[in-house]
Formats: structure tokens, C-alpha cells, sequence
């Protein structure tokens, strides 16, 4: 009987070498370990051996199957890893096909310059104010020392609701009324539309974007205001950035100034956009005029003030190189999707 | 304003570049526009004397001249037919350059040896191509073979500036002059005015009267025995850089002093004003031919100069012709006189007719620079010999214009600058501006009649700043009281309306906040609709912008018809953006709206799902979509309105065919306009936690055959209504029409989720609510189970 069991474990090591498939490994496993398997029927056959004999055939016999049952386990192990790594063969796929995405859609390129220059006043401590697009002439012109018959309402050709409303030819009125509702300190910039009455072009737009700044305060200097539009050109167009003030006129603002910066695009050196100058100019500011902060109701021997003003669409222009403003509001999809 | 440099090297001692110059006196205040530098770009031109000429053999339109350049005679064919022997011409010899960078070359012309070219106004960059005619033939008594550039006066170059509506005094060259004194700290040299006179009187000849206060000063001088003919070499050249084109001497002298000191002055051929009377009253309505041969209406606004019987000139705008001096005048009225500034410019902008006086008077000149500009033009008439000065004058000047005083202190100026100026350097800079400083404790400062701009303290600051250098003054924090910004519930709002809308895929538009009323019709908007009741703009662009717009849908839907028309199919865009709403007051009620638009592969589902997903994102509560058929503008069975806490915040929908049609549509195209000032009322910013819920789900599938005209809204409210809080969730996942389904029918299928907060649920609590929900849907929705 110790012959048969040897001769089985022989036999069954030498076919599970020969199988391919898992199905073929439980074949074996049925002809040697099944209910009606050679080993089973040799235990069967247990009986007719003498007590002494009995155990240890039986240990044998159970050597022999734990025997069998490990080989056909590593086996199993063997050929399950054989047909993973068939089917992951089968599974390559080409990597370099485009993947599948969700489409997402974008801003306009003026909200998101607007919302850039924002952020860099909020952090300097500025709210964000509003006010009418369809201003009273009060607002727009009498309260920001623009009397009628003043040159400068011809060099803002103004839209008339009637004699005393208009739209709004500058973001500037929203200075009068945060004055008139608020008590200095005040520290705003207030965004908005405006518009001029100007036949759209490549470079004109009757409606466009402005961004207006006040701060009014005690001690309010020029060199504050100096200091804060430096912090602004930094931030907004690079640390390296510089900042030249020329005198210029407004009616508002008394010192009044223009401010360049140098060239974003070719760091001051020349270039197309700078006309070859190496500076952009970006805005206007100034001193706010004794006459402004009275219209207010601030008392100018006490407070003092600067404001500026900044077109959003020229600035967004010159940063993307942009020749024609009317693109930002014509709105074809395959613009609006590059930024 | 150009000005030409040597010009102003007249008036001041300045040895630096032109570039240097223009670079300084942008740093103090004068804005260059542009500098022009013609004269770099000629080189070997000279004045030449034409000593023959003969017809080319091979062709008659040229000729050949035998030309004396002084060191050698050369031979050049030219085209020209204005040249004569004797005239004296620029000359570009061979080798030499023009302006815009052409070369000349001796060559051959139809066989003819030419050795240079001569030279026309337009060649030499002096004037415009068709404003010439032929050869520039130069004064008689030209040195012969001298550079050219010498001769016109091009070795200096023009500055253009661009001249502020309050500085009146800079729109000369005198007055840049005066601004480049201060700026480099050097001299300015005084304007030569004393002239001779002859022993009669003008008030023997004419009389003046002034009918109107907005006439502030006339004064008007007589020259006679004028020898009419052209100005000298010296003054044409500086007229011609300044971008004057020279006439003749007599209106050469007046262009030229309002050139130089920003006085316009006109001169009238005296024969030509009768009853040798002249007087200044405001206009008849009348029409009046200018100088420029144009016949034009004049009015009551406008201030005329006239005679005895007409009118002969439109103040500080234009003469007459019926006064023009001509080759003929013998005689001229000179007025020099000062016109109100905004009665010329309403005058000027209603002729059309805006000329280099009009745009000085409408700045509003001093009345006090009228003298010493009719001295200047007296003493050039004198000394050019263009005729003889007639003795007296007359001046009619009422309300004489005294130099003011602005009080300031230095500290002052300190404090509000952020500087620390020396005080003796304040007034060193004050009186390099023609400002006295009288007391030097606090700064008692006369300021000139040519300064109205200086009439406050801050008005000196500036002065002060602008030539102390602005990129001195330090550059500083804000002082003072540290300011926190603060962002407003809207504007938080506004941030995921606009975060929502990118996520949902949808591109930002902008478009213009005014339309054609005509839109109206193309969105077959109802005729007593009360978004026609518009805000409308009195001097608009054209009809097509002329009201301010009360919808977004006509912008949004032209947006999307540029799109598709441009095959961009899939367009999926939004705006944030106001309509004015006529609300009987003042100003328009401007309301915030959002408007979303999509086409190509979407349908009414699609647009839906972007505003539940801003409904979910603003916490809107209380929303219901309310089919609406009535509204014109959209597919009568598509469209809803939506509802927040009972009120009307918006509409959604497919857009009508006929709509699409007005637009040149073909492909459906879907819309939401929603007012966000209604739904920000109904938004919570707060989010609160829910605790993840303890107890386990049951789920139970419900399909019910019901009629198609059941809206699932009603299905789901009564579930709600019946489910008594364990209803966690109604889930729609199936909606079938078709075969087993009888006509008139529809299959919708649901998942209902019940759950209890506190317990678990057993299968009979559900049952009980199950079944009391089927049961309540058969009676009420006549719904069958399937
Ligand atoms: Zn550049």
C-alpha cells in the first residue's frame, strides 16, 4: 500500500506539470482528492490493514495528500498568474489618445483683469464701491468741478437721457456719492461701465470699462498716493515694474497727474507695443480737488484725498496683445475661450 | 501744438537736445505728443540759381537746367513747369538724402545727364504732398549754394504738445518758452514790440463800438500804404514747421504773433468795411461767407464783427470774405481783441468750423496779452516794411483784468505734497513762473493774468510739485488708521453666480447695455409688454443703440446668432449684466439680471440643470418652475417661469421658431433670464452642517401609468405631502412612452429613499406610507400602478 500511495504522489506531481488551465488543474484534483479519487479509494481500503499498520499508512496517506494539495495550490497560483497577466495583454490601451473631459467654461477677459486688480486692492485694504450707470449730471459733471460749458464735457462726448441725466462718461460720480454716505477713513475702488459717444473701431467703444479709486482720510499725501499706485503697478504688471508721473490737468483733482508704466512687455527696453518708449500709460490720478470733497460733504482743511482712474480694456489689450476692443464685445466663443 | 525748437531757442538760451527738451517739459507738465525731426533726414541740400534752361530733346514735359551751386555748375533735367532762369531752388545734389529716406542719384533721363534733383515743399517734408505745386522757389536775395537746412530753419526739429483746457498760456511758443525757463531754471528773453508810427490818427479813419460784455477787450490799429507780396525766407520756414502754410505777408505776420504769443488776430482790407465803422454785436440769424468760400448760418449765440451794414467777420472764428485783404488791400484794420471762451466754442462747434483762433479764444486768453500781441504784429509790419503804422489806437477794454493773490504756507504745501521743500526754493520756483511772492512768511503769491488756472492753494501746490519733479516726491504708504476691506453679501453672491456658470461650462459675454427699440419686435414681445416702456437716449449712436435695454434675451440671442452664423454650434454662453428700468423717476431702476444661453446638443433639460445648480449653490429656497404658455418669446409648450417664494424671478425656456427666424436661426436654442436681486433675497450664504444620517434606507420603486398632461411636480408633491418626513428622497429615473403604453399616456418611474431620523424603520412603516401615497395618487391623478 506504501508502494500505491508513492506511486500515486508520483503520478499526480507528473500531471499537474502537464496542466495549462485552472480547469485542468480541478481534473486532477477529481482523479486523485475527488470523492471517488485514487487516494480516497485507498483510504477506503484502510480497513483491511492491521492496527499497527493502520496509523501510519494513514500518516503517509495524508502526507501524500497535503502533498498534492500544496502542488495543485502553487500550481493554481502559478497558471491564475499566467492568465492575469494574458488578460492585462489583451487590456493595453493607446495612452496618447485624448482623454475624455469635463468641458468647463471660462470668464470674459475683462472680469477676469477686473477681478486681478481687485484682489490687489482688497488686499490693500480698498472695498468695492458702485454706483448708476445712468448718473445724474450732477454726479457725472456739476459735483466733480465740471460746470456746463466746461471744455472738458466736449472731450467726453457725453450720451443724454435728457438735460439732466446722462450715462455715465467716467466711474468718477461713485466718488461723490461714497462721500456723501460714508464718513473717512474711506478706502475704495469702484469698477463699472461707462460710455462715451464714440463709433465703435478698432480702438474706440462708446461702451467701455474704467476702474475708480478714492482714498480719503487725514494726512492723505501725493507721496500716498505715489506709494499706492506703485504697490498697484507692482503687483499687477511685475515686481520689477516702475512707474513715471507726469503732470497732467483734470478738472477733479488738483495736483493731477498721469502715471506711465514702464513697458510690461519689453521691460522698458522698446518695443511695438511701447511705440518704442518703454513706458504704457495706464491712468490718470491726482490730489482730490478742495471743491470734490466739499460736493462730498468732507471739509477739506481737515481731510484730504487721492483718487485715480484706470481703463480696464486698455490694459487688458496691451497684456494680450489685442488690436481690436470690439472683440471683447462681440463674444465669438473661439475668443472668450482663450483666456 | 508744434513748435518748431529753434523757435523756441528765440525766447530762451538753452543748450540741450531737442529729445532733452521734450523729455524735461514732460516731466514738468507740457505733454509732448510727438517730436518731429524733420531736418535729420536731409542731407546735401542747397539753395541753387537756375541760370538756364532749355527743352529736353527727347521729351516734352521735362527740361534741362544749368544750375549755379556755388562751388561748380551742375546739370539737372526736372518736370517741374514753375521754374524760370534767375529763380533760387533747393537743390539735392547727388549723393544727398530726403526725408522718408530716399536717396538721390545722378543718372540718365531719357538720355539726358542729370546729376540731382530740385526740390519741391512736399520733397523736403515741409508741407503735404497736394498742397503744393512744383518747385519751392526761395527769396531773391538767398545765399546760393548755402545747406537748405540753414536757409528753412530745420536744424532744430518740431515739439508737439498737447495742450491742457486750463492752460490757455502754453498754446504758444512764448508760453512753452516761459515753461522752459522755469523748468531748466534759465533766462527768458523779452518779445521786441517798440515800433514807429506815422503822425496820423486811426480814430481820424474809424470807430469801433462794442455791442456785447462777451467781447472783454477790442483793440484795433491801422496799417497803410501795405505792399502786398510774401513774407520773408525766415518767417515762411517757421509758419511751415509750425504747420502753417504761409500767404502772404500780411496774414503771414498776424499767424505768426498768434503763434508765438497765443493772441489770434485778423486783419480787414479797410477799403472794405463801410462807413469805415466797426462794431461787435452779437449775430442776426443770417447767412455769412467765411474765408473759406463756404456760405454758413449764423445766430443770436454767436458774436459777429461787423460795419455800417453787414456783417464782416464771425469773432475769434473767421473773417469775412467781403474783408479779406487781397493782392490789391492798400490799406488793413488789425484787431486784436479777446472773445468769450465758451460763446467761440458753442459758435465754433455749431459751424463746424474749428480754426486755429476759435481753439485759442475757446481756452478763454487774458485780455492783457491783447496789447502786447498788437505791439508785436505793429513792430513786424514796421520793421518787415510791409507799410506804415498808423499813429493811435483803439482800445476798448471795460472791465480791466488785475493780477490776483493766493495766500499759502510753505508747511502747507509740505504736509499735502509728503515733501520737505525749502521755502526759498518754493519761491524761486514761483517766480520763475512770472509769480511775485510777496511775503515770504506765509507765501502771498500776485499771480499773473495769465494764469487764471492758479486760484487756489492747491493750485500752487501744484506748481510747486510739478517743477520740484514729481518722481521726487517720496513714494509712501497710506498713513493713518488701518482700513479693512470689506466684501459685500452681493458681491459675495455675484462670485458663485459667475464660479457656477464656468463650472456648468458657459463662457462670459459682454454686450452693450443699449439696443435698437426694433429688438422688441424680433423677440415678438406683446405691444403693451412693459419692457418697451424704455429710458431712451436723446443723442444716441444711431436707432440701433437708442435705448437703454430692459432684457438681456435680444443681446444674449444676438450673441448666440454670431456664434452659430460663425459655426461655432456648440455656443453655451452667460451674462451678468443690468437693465434700466423706467420706473417714472429720475434715474432708471438698475436691476441686476443673469441671462444663460446654449445650443447644439442640449435641450430644455440641460439649461435647467445649470439653474438648479445655481438654485444649489446659492441656497435659493423656495423655488418652483410654473409652466408658462403665454409668453411670446418662447416655445409655448417649453417654457417655465421661475418662481422664488411665490414671486416671479425668471423665465426659462426654448426660444419661439419665429424668434429664431428673426435672428436667422435654424438650430434650437435655449434661455434663462433670471433677475438675481430676487433670488440673492432668497439665497443663504451660511452653510450648516447636517449630521451623515445613523439609521439605514428603505427603497422602494413606484411606476405609475399616468395621462401625458400630468406634470411630475404634482406627483412628487404629493409624495412629499404623504411622506411625513421619512421621505428622504424622490428620485425620477424613467419616463416611457410607447409600445404597452397606452396613447394619451406616459410610464414615469421612481425611486422613492424613506428614512427615519431617530429609529430604524420597519418594513411596515414604510408600507404604511407607501400605500397611503399610491392610493392618494389614484384618486387625485386618476395614476394606476404598473
Ligand atoms: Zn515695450
Amino acid at each position: 500500500m506504501r508502494d500505491k500511495l508513492e506511486q500515486i504522489k508520483v503520478e499526480a506531481l507528473e500531471k499537474l506539470k502537464e496542466c495549462q488551465t485552472s480547469q485542468m488543474l480541478d481534473e486532477v484534483r477529481v482523479k486523485y482528492l475527488g470523492k471517488k479519487g485514487e487516494l480516497t479509494a485507498i483510504l477506503r481500503g484502510m480497513g483491511q490493514l492491521s492496527a499497527e499498520e493502520r496509523p501510519i499508512v494513514g500518516k503517509i496517506a495524508n502526507e501524500v495528500r497535503e502533498t498534492i494539495e500544496n502542488a495543485i495550490q502553487e500550481a493554481l497560483k502559478e497558471i491564475k498568474n499566467k492568465e492575469k497577466n494574458y488578460r492585462l495583454s489583451l487590456e493595453t490601451i493607446d495612452v496618447t489618445m485624448p482623454g475624455k473631459r469635463n468641458k468647463i467654461g471660462g470668464l470674459h477677459p475683462l472680469t477676469k483683469a477686473l477681478d486681478e486688480i481687485k484682489e490687489i486692492f482688497i488686499g490693500m485694504g480698498f472695498s468695492v464701491a458702485e454706483g448708476p450707470e445712468v448718473e445724474l449730471d450732477y454726479y457725472n459733471f456739476e459735483a466733480l468741478n465740471i460746470p456746463k460749458n466746461h471744455p472738458a464735457r466736449d472731450e467726453q462726448d457725453t450720451f443724454y437721457i435728457n438735460q439732466n441725466v446722462v450715462l455715465r462718461t467716467q466711474t468718477s460720480p461713485v466718488q461723490i456719492r461714497v462721500m456723501e454716505n460714508k464718513k473717512p477713513p474711506i478706502r475704495i475702488i469702484a469698477p463699472g461701465r461707462v460710455y462715451r459717444s464714440d463709433t465703435a473701431d478698432a480702438t474706440h467703444s462708446p461702451i467701455f470699462h474704467q476702474i475708480e479709486g478714492l482714498v480719503v482720510d487725514k494726512g492723505i499725501t501725493m507721496a500716498s498716493l505715489k506709494g499706492t499706485l506703485d504697490t498697484f503697478a507692482k503687483r499687477m504688471f511685475g515686481e520689477k515694474t516702475r512707474t513715471k508721473f507726469r503732470p497732467h490737468h483734470f478738472p477733479f483733482t488738483e495736483p493731477s497727474a498721469e502715471v506711465d508704466v514702464s513697458c510690461f512687455v519689453c521691460g522698458g527696453e522698446g518695443c511695438r507695443v511701447c511705440k518704442g518708449s518703454g513706458w504704457i500709460e495706464i491712468l490718470g490720478c491726482g490730489m482730490v480737488h478742495p471743491d470734490v470733497l466739499r460736493a462730498g460733504g468732507i471739509d477739506p482743511d481737515v481731510y484730504s484725498g487721492f483718487a485715480f482712474g484706470l481703463g480696464l480694456e486698455r490694459i487688458v489689450m496691451i497684456k494680450y496683445g489685442i488690436d481690436d476692443i470690439r472683440l471683447f464685445y462681440e463674444n465669438d466663443v473661439r475668443f472668450l475661450k482663450q483666456f | 501744438m508744434k513748435v518748431p525748437y529753434s523757435w523756441l531757442q528765440d525766447y530762451v538760451d538753452i543748450d540741450k537736445s531737442i529729445y532733452e527738451v521734450a523729455d524735461k517739459l514732460t516731466l514738468t507738465g507740457s505733454k509732448v505728443e510727438e517730436v518731429i525731426d524733420k531736418g535729420k533726414e536731409i542731407d546735401k541740400v542747397v539753395a541753387g540759381k537756375i541760370i538756364k534752361t532749355e527743352k529736353h530733346p527727347n521729351a516734352d514735359k521735362l527740361t534741362v537746367c544749368q544750375i549755379d551751386v556755388k562751388t561748380e555748375t551742375i546739370q539737372i533735367v526736372t518736370g517741374a513747369d514753375n521754374i524760370k532762369e534767375g529763380d533760387i531752388i533747393p537743390v539735392a545734389l547727388h549723393g544727398s538724402s530726403l526725408p522718408g529716406g530716399v536717396k538721390i542719384k545722378k543718372g540718365k533721363l531719357r538720355g539726358v545727364e542729370s546729376n540731382g534733383m530740385l526740390c519741391s515743399e512736399a520733397e523736403l517734408g515741409l508741407a503735404d504732398e497736394d498742397s503744393v505745386h512744383g518747385i519751392m522757389i526761395l527769396d531773391q536775395n538767398t545765399p546760393i549754394g548755402v545747406d537748405i537746412k540753414e536757409i528753412l530753419g530745420l536744424n532744430g526739429g518740431v515739439i508737439d504738445f498737447e495742450i491742457t483746457s486750463n492752460r490757455a498760456d502754453c498754446f504758444s511758443i512764448y508760453g512753452i518758452a516761459r515753461e522752459t525757463a522755469a523748468s531748466f531754471g534759465c533766462d527768458l528773453k523779452n518779445i521786441e514790440t517798440d515800433y514807429k508810427t506815422n503822425d496820423e490818427n486811426i480814430n481820424d479813419y474809424l470807430s469801433v463800438k462794442v455791442d456785447t460784455p462777451l467781447c472783454r477787450r477790442y483793440m484795433a490799429k491801422m496799417i497803410k500804404n501795405i505792399k502786398i507780396g510774401p513774407s520773408p525766407e525766415w518767417m515762411q520756414a517757421k509758419l511751415n514747421e509750425a504747420g502753417v502754410r504761409p500767404i502772404n505777408n500780411v496774414v503771414d505776420v498776424t499767424n505768426y504773433v498768434m503763434l508765438e504769443l497765443g493772441q489770434p488776430l485778423h486783419a480787414f482790407d479797410f477799403n472794405n468795411i463801410g462807413g469805415k465803422e466797426i462794431v461787435v454785436k452779437m449775430a442776426n440769424d443770417e447767412k455769412f461767407t467765411t474765408l473759406d468760400e463756404v456760405e454758413r448760418q449764423l445766430d443770436s449765440s454767436m458774436i459777429v464783427i461787423s460795419d455800417k451794414e453787414k456783417a464782416i467777420a464771425i469773432a475769434g472764428i473767421m473773417g469775412g470774405q467781403n474783408s479779406e485783404v487781397t493782392e490789391n488791400t492798400n490799406t488793413i484794420v488789425l484787431e486784436c481783441a479777446n472773445f468769450d471762451g465758451v460763446t467761440t466754442r458753442i459758435a465754433s462747434k455749431k459751424l463746424g468750423l474749428r480754426t486755429e483762433a476759435s481753439s485759442r479764444f475757446e481756452k478763454d486768453l487774458d485780455p492783457n496779452l491783447v496789447e502786447i500781441a498788437a505791439n508785436r504784429a505793429c513792430y513786424l509790419f514796421e520793421t518787415l516794411g510791409v507799410g506804415e503804422v498808423v499813429g493811435g489806437t483803439i482800445d476798448i477794454y471795460n472791465e480791466k483784468v488785475e493780477p490776483h493773490y493766493v495766500k499759502v504756507s510753505p508747511e502747507w504745501i509740505n504736509r499735502f505734497l509728503g515733501t520737505d521743500i525749502k521755502t526759498e526754493d518754493m519761491i524761486k520756483m514761483l517766480n520763475r513762473l512770472g509769480m511775485e511772492v510777496e511775503d515770504k512768511e506765509e507765501l502771498v503769491i500776485k499771480v499773473p493774468t495769465f494764469r487764471q488756472d492758479v486760484k487756489i492753494k492747491e493750485d500752487v501746490a501744484e506748481e510747486i510739485a510739478r517743477l520740484y519733479g514729481y518722481d521726487i516726491i517720496p513714494s509712501e504708504k497710506i498713513l493713518g488708521e488701518a482700513v479693512e476691506a470689506e466684501i459685500t453679501r452681493e458681491q459675495k453672491l455675484i462670485e458663485t453666480v459667475k464660479s457656477t456658470m464656468v463650472a456648468s461650462s458657459l463662457y462670459e459675454a459682454l454686450t452693450y447695455s443699449f439696443y435698437s427699440p426694433k429688438v422688441f419686435d424680433k423677440i415678438n414681445l406683446n405691444n403693451d409688454s412693459e419692457l418697451r416702456n424704455t429710458i431712451s437716449i436723446s443723442n444716441p449712436l444711431g436707432e440701433d443703440f437708442s435705448i437703454m435695454r430692459t432684457t438681456l434675451i435680444p443681446s444674449i440671442l444676438e450673441v448666440m446668432q454670431r456664434n452659430i452664423l460663425r459655426d461655432n454650434k456648440e455656443a453655451r454662453v452667460f451674462e451678468i449684466g443690468k437693465v434700466y428700468l423706467n420706473v417714472g423717476e429720475d434715474l432708471p431702476d438698475e436691476r441686476q439680471k443673469l441671462i444663460i444661453a446654449m445650443a447644439g446638443n442640449v435641450d430644455f433639460y440641460d439649461i435647467k440643470g445649470v439653474v438648479e445648480n445655481l438654485i444649489e449653490a446659492l441656497s435659493v429656497d423656495k423655488v418652483d418652475f410654473e409652466r408658462e404658455t403665454q409668453n411670446p418669446t418662447f416655445h409655448p409648450g417649453r417654457c417655465a417661469n421661475i418662481l422664488v417664494r411665490r414671486k416671479n424671478a425668471g423665465v426659462i425656456g426654448e426660444i419661439h421658431p419665429d424668434v429664431l427666424e428673426n435672428y436667422d436661426l435654424e438650430e434650437r436654442v435655449y434661455v434663462a433670464e433670471i433677475d438675481l436681486g430676487i433670488f440673492f433675497d432668497a439665497a443663504k450664504l451660511e452653510k450648516k452642517y447636517k449630521p451623515l444620517p445613523k439609521y439605514p434606507a428603505i427603497l422602494r420603486d413606484m411606476a405609475l401609468l399616468v395621462e401625458d398632461s400630468v406634470e411630475v411636480k404634482k406627483i412628487e408633491d404629493i409624495m412629499r405631502k404623504l411622506g411625513k418626513g421619512i421621505i428622504e428622497e424622490i428620485k425620477l429615473f424613467d419616463v416611457y412612452k410607447g409600445k404597452q403604453i397606452p396613447e394619451g399616456f406616459k410610464s414615469v418611474a421612481y425611486s422613492l429613499i424613506y428614512r427615519a431620523d431617530d429609529r430604524t424603520l420597519t418594513d411596515e412603516d414604510v408600507n404604511k406610507v407607501h400605500d397611503a401615497i399610491v392610493k392618494e395618487l389614484e384618486t387625485k391623478l386618476n395614476a394606476k400602478l404598473r
